[in-house]
């Protein structure tokens, strides 16, 4: 989880991954997340902490939340393997 | 201080080498309205998918077309491609506005008659013309592109059996510069091929000979190859004028012209690298320049454009039905129209955007259709907000060939609709249901 802990992020969701010099952009949401996960936070402490944040109607945010660490593990910020702990 | 609204988690990596990769994301617009009529009224009213096409932008193209040429020469004739579709009612809005009906086989000759053209204004081309369909179209005064020798050879019989003199064009290739030629279309220029089929319909004096045409592909994207074209058959007509004293009422170039689609293997967008019609007028005409005719005999121009007068009045809407993540960090957006309705999203890179306004982070996509099939992209990469299940989205400029090339394949062809020019909106081809299938199936008695 040391990639993930290094990444720059500006407050405008700007993202510099100083391993492989990539650039991203995220938004609020994937923001929080990132932080999130940064923390350690399990999978019911993500949604947790969005549904602290953000004015969330009827979305699947587990689904979301998923969708996201699959981009992470695609773009090498973490682990092949890593999951979200239950 | 209230919380902000939630909305999905997008982590889009920056692609290096995308065209103004930041500024056309930005300028994406949603489009919400066709011609003044909400999407949300439309597929409430006929389901999605759904064609809609707009009887303005139909007739807008129509004149810009017929004027760019009409600037330039005294006699213009716009003869509709039926095969780019022939709908009845996109048919009927352009022969109201005055054109006549370009077919390419008996069906579509059939249909051009059901839709009011008399058969003398009817151009018949293509390599399908069999006994039966000549026997049917002759005794209607239709026009008859002659594509090969037993064709011609056909033709002569018939006419003396009818004791006809039937009215006929020669359909010519002629190769110009930077296009592959379509050189399987009718007789050979280069070759003296043309030459010796006009020299048998004039001598043999069965048929007379009142036109040459030449359609030299599509999709052209350089007007100097029309002025080429235009050279060479400006040239043929003046040889057969010396030979044989025969003039020519009508010189067809055949259609071809850009829509404002952007093709796969192009850079630059539709609307920047598609020539204008004016472009294409100007290059014919200084090709044209070269008829050597006496002065009050000028041919008539003929045109078959097709999709670059019915493209950009096609729109397709289409559902989203769900978002995938892929292997490569793309974003897959699975939506209910596929191959089997965007028949075109083999060639085009289609000009796609959502019907509602959007917000948030866009990413590369790839847009599947709901088929079970691989091949089932109706758009590859392009930089797209966040959509979500139920959402529409709209694709653009796809009036041409896919109302007639779409094919029934796992499932129904959507409904399609006009919007007429002062806003109603209505049916034009009901969208296909089980009944619509089982009426041309039928089971033998032993199963
Ligand atoms: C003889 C003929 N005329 C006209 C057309 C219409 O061509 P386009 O849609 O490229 O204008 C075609 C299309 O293949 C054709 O074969």
């Amino acid at each position: 989880m040391q990639r993930l802990r290094d990444l720059a992020i500006s407050d405008t969701g700007f993202v510099f991954d100083p391993f492989s010099g990539a650039t991203y952009t995220v938004n609020g949401t994937a923001q929080c997340l990132l932080d999130g996960l940064k923390r350690g936070l399990d999978r019911d402490g993500l949604v947790a902490l969005l549904r602290e944040r953000f004015e969330c109607s009827d979305e699947d945010l587990p689904r979301d939340i998923d969708d996201l660490v699959q981009s992470l593990r695609m773009f090498g910020l973490v682990p092949g393997g890593f999951e979200v702990g239950r | 201080m209230s919380r902000p609204l939630y909305d999905r988690p997008i982590l889009a990596r920056h692609q290096t080498g995308l065209m103004n990769k930041f500024s056309r994301v930005a300028s994406m617009q949603p489009q919400t309205h066709i011609d003044g009529v909400p999407v949300q009224t439309l597929i409430e009213a006929y389901g999605s998918p759904l064609f809609v096409f707009s009887e303005k932008t139909i007739v807008a193209r129509y004149r810009e077309l017929r004027d760019a040429f009409a600037r330039r020469f005294s006699k213009v004739r716009i003869a509709w491609s039926y095969k780019t579709n022939y709908l009845d009612a996109v048919c009927k809005v352009f022969h109201r506005e005055g054109a006549w009906a370009e077919v390419v086989s008996e069906f579509e000759w059939e249909k051009a008659r059901h839709n009011g053209v008399p058969g003398e204004r009817i151009h018949l081309n293509g390599p399908l013309k069999t006994e039966a369909t000549l026997r049917r179209v002759l005794p209607e005064g239709t026009l008859i592109h002659i594509d090969n020798f037993d064709e011609l050879a056909l033709l002569e019989r018939l006419a003396d059996e009818l004791h006809l003199t039937p009215k006929v064009a020669l359909r010519v290739n002629l190769a110009v510069e930077s296009i592959p030629a379509w050189s399987r279309f009718g007789f050979n220029l280069e070759s003296g091929q043309a030459m010796t089929a006009a020299n048998r319909i004039l001598t043999g004096k069965r048929l007379d000979l009142v036109g040459l045409h030449c359609h030299l592909g599509t999709f052209i994207l350089d007007p100097a190859s029309y002025r080429e074209q235009a050279t060479k058959l400006a040239g043929l007509a003046n040889e057969l004028r010396r030979a044989h004293g025969a003039i020519m009422s009508f010189l067809d170039i055949g259609g071809g012209f850009a829509s404002r689609s952007k093709l796969k293997a192009q850079y630059l967008p539709g609307e920047q690298a598609s020539p204008s019609f004016d472009r294409y007028a100007a290059a014919c005409a200084e090709g044209m320049a070269a008829l050597d005719y006496p002065a009050g005999s000028e041919p008539t121009i003929v045109l078959e454009s097709g999709r670059a007068l019915v493209d950009d009045s096609g729109t397709l809407i289409s559902t989203v039905i769900a978002n995938k993540r892929m292997p490569d960090g793309q974003r897959g957006l699975v939506v209910d129209a596929g191959v089997n309705v965007l028949f075109t999203s083999f060639w085009y890179d289609h000009d796609v955007v959502p019907a509602q306004p959007f917000g948030g982070i866009s990413e590369p996509t790839v847009m599947y259709g709901p088929l079970c099939m691989n091949i089932d992209v109706v758009r590859d990469t392009i930089q797209f907000p966040p959509m979500r299940a139920g959402d529409q989205v709209v694709f653009r400029n796809v009036g041409a060939y896919n109302v007639t090339q779409w094919m029934q394949f796992i499932t129904y062809r959507p409904a399609v609709v006009i919007i007429g020019a002062d806003g109603r909106h209505g049916i034009i081809r009901k969208r296909e249901q089980l009944e619509t299938l089982l009426a041309s199936e039928e089971v033998p008695s032993w199963l």
